[in-house]
């Protein structure tokens, strides 16, 4: 049995206006136990609202449109907020989220802000020590000087530490799921490094066994995901293996993606990056036939009228009708 | 060398924080020149004293030893400084003021000039701006800071320097957020930009891979020093110094091996 299920989920924002934003369209995936599925995309795409959407957190402005999420079996819309609070997260899905340092209260220590999450769930069950025992213990697995850490407060830390210190709050409760929102954006790349090794290490140590991890790095996902899912204006484009996505991209979304890469090897200062001309679409408004039409290369009349759907192609997801 | 047209210029330039038990030295000692028309990168890892030598070259920081020159002159005026010399951060939220709409901010940026365009002007250079950074100025009406993705935001920040047009332009990690496509845009019109105008840009940066190619000179630091400095293949592909190296390590390239994941 897969351990989470989204089926053609959509998402909406209301703004102001009384309009309606559609941030994510038709997504669908499955993930297995011990899967880590890495979804890329452009700034504005929608990754985050996804986030927001899949661990349950549907706060307006942003709201359900049509579709279902099931998380071990268990269907997730539909749930009050509270007994989501309460039951889902945490515990079944945790979330590492975007930009570390706004998500630790400066004002108190981070043994106190890992406290609050034994103490929400598990009211009246354990005594404080037995609670601080056991946040020592998993804090010693991120690789930390656990008691200066939990004895600080959070600007007293580097990036790293700070960004170790979510992962182990968040990781506390040994959920099944954890979603990860740009967890390494901010850091460079040697921290970056220490912080996946970390992430590693807790899914060797069965602290959680599967992942959702969103960035906007692609060849940061070739080492970290087993399948990648690219999204492009709220819709997944492409989704396959990560050997599949990287090496022989068949979108041609990816393809730019993929071009665009700058790197430090022999010749690499010769090849121009690729950039795609125009914008993304406005999602406020309907939008008729493939929503990369517009700035393809490729593109033919049949994909601007069509709307796109997903099509198997050389076994990986595609939305494109002209991709082979 | 006879036609070198020096812009910024440091002598053992220091720099230290606090006192006592709190007292850090963040920079020590940097020697170097930036010459006119010159895109020099800095690079280094988090905590190495990068952003603090881009705050001394926009003028909010005053060196504690040494000196810096712009121009052949210590930077006294800030203002004086800045109708030349403008940046762009790494974060773009604190970056904008949240209580106005973007546009509105777009255009009140002019008023750092002494000398400033007519008004009509302005709304013409502010709608150029914003189509080099891909956004239709009509998306843009009436928004404020919240209503944008952080890759947005970063945007609107380099719109601003594209409707300013300064001589010198220090981006503090300015492509640090947004993803590859946005940057080879961004890096496309700034390389643009830097043509029309012959503008120096100070690239400040933990991303070898971005130094390498857009930069003249690259300077690696490394715990408040300058531990290699040279042209672009001499720094990324023939390294001497073992922070260089290690830098270059941590980049996750899809060809070479990175961590692996172990599996139970």
């Amino acid at each position: 049995m897969s351990i989470f299920e989204a089926k053609h989920l959509s998402l909406h924002y209301l703004t102001r206006f009384g309009s309606k934003v559609h941030a994510a369209v038709d997504i669908s995936f499955e993930l297995e136990e011990g899967e880590i599925l890495g979804i890329a995309g452009e700034s504005g795409c929608g990754k985050t609202t996804l986030v927001s959407g899949l661990s349950g957190m549907c706060i307006p402005p942003l709201n359900y449109t049509s579709g279902e999420i099931f998380v071990s079996g268990q269907p997730l819309i539909g749930r009050p907020l509270e007994d989501i609070r309460e039951n889902v997260l945490a515990k079944e899905i945790s979330m590492i989220p975007q930009g570390a340092y706004n998500a630790l209260n400066p004002t108190r220590k981070i043994k106190d802000l890992a406290m609050d999450v034994l103490k929400s769930h598990e009211k009246g069950k354990a005594n404080k020590k037995e609670m601080y025992q056991r946040i020592h213990n998993r804090f010693e697995l991120l690789g930390l000087d656990t008691d200066k850490v939990l004895n600080s407060y959070s600007v007293q830390l580097t990036p790293g530490e700070k960004q170790r210190s979510v992962i182990g709050i968040s990781t506390l409760l040994n959920p099944k799921m954890v979603i990860a929102d740009e967890p390494t954006s901010a850091l460079d790349v040697t921290t970056q490094k220490q912080v996946i090794g970390v992430i590693f290490d807790l899914l060797e140590k069965k602290v959680f066994s599967t992942m959702i991890f969103i960035t906007h790095e692609l060849p940061l996902l070739r080492h970290v995901a087993d399948r990648i899912a690219v999204m492009y204006a709220g819709e997944i484009v492409e989704m396959g293996t990560s050997e599949q996505l990287v090496f022989s991209p068949k979108h041609p979304y990816t393809q730019a993606l993929m071009s665009a890469m700058l790197s430090a090897e022999e010749g690499a200062r010769k090849r121009k990056p690729e950039a795609i001309e125009g914008a993304p679409p406005n999602l406020a408004e309907e939008i008729v036939g493939c929503r990369f039409a517009p700035r393809c290369k490729h593109a033919t009349d049949g994909c601007k009228k069509n709307k796109q759907e997903i099509r198997i192609v050389d076994n990986r997801q595609v939305r494109c009708e002209n991709a082979k | 060398m006879p036609n070198k047209n020096v812009i910024f210029e440091a002598k053992d330039l220091v720099k230290e924080f606090g006192h006592g038990k709190t007292h850090n030295v963040v920079l020590k000692g940097l020697n170097f020149e930036i010459e006119d028309g010159e895109i020099v990168t800095i690079v280094g890892g988090s905590a190495c004293g990068k952003s603090v030598v881009a705050k001394h070259l926009l003028g909010f920081m005053q060196p504690t030893k040494g000196e810096l020159f712009y121009k052949g002159k210590k930077i006294t005026n800030q203002r004086d400084h800045w109708q030349t010399v403008q940046p762009i951060f790494q974060d773009p939220f604190s970056a904008f003021n949240q209580f106005f709409s973007i546009r509105s901010q777009l255009e009140d940026s002019f008023k750092v000039l002494y000398k400033r365009p007519s008004r009509a002007e302005i709304k013409e250079r502010v709608d150029a701006a914003l189509l080099a950074v891909n956004v239709m100025p009509s998306d843009l009406k009436e928004k404020f800071p919240f209503e944008l993705s952080g890759g947005q935001m970063q945007r609107m920040l380099l719109a601003r320097i594209f409707a300013l047009k300064p001589q010198v332009l220090i981006a503090d990690e300015a492509t640090s957020m947004v993803d590859a496509c946005v940057r080879a845009n961004i890096l496309d019109y700034l390389m643009k930009l830097k043509k029309e105008l012959n503008m120096t840009i100070v690239f400040i940066t933990h991303d070898i891979g971005l130094a390498y190619y857009v930069s003249d000179r690259i300077f690696v630091m490394h715990d408040g020093g300058i531990v290699e400095h040279g042209t672009p293949d001499e720094v990324a592909l023939h390294p001497k110094s073992n922070h260089t190296i290690q830098l270059l390590e941590d980049i996750p390239d899809i060809h070479k091996d990175w961590i692996k994941r172990k599996r139970a």
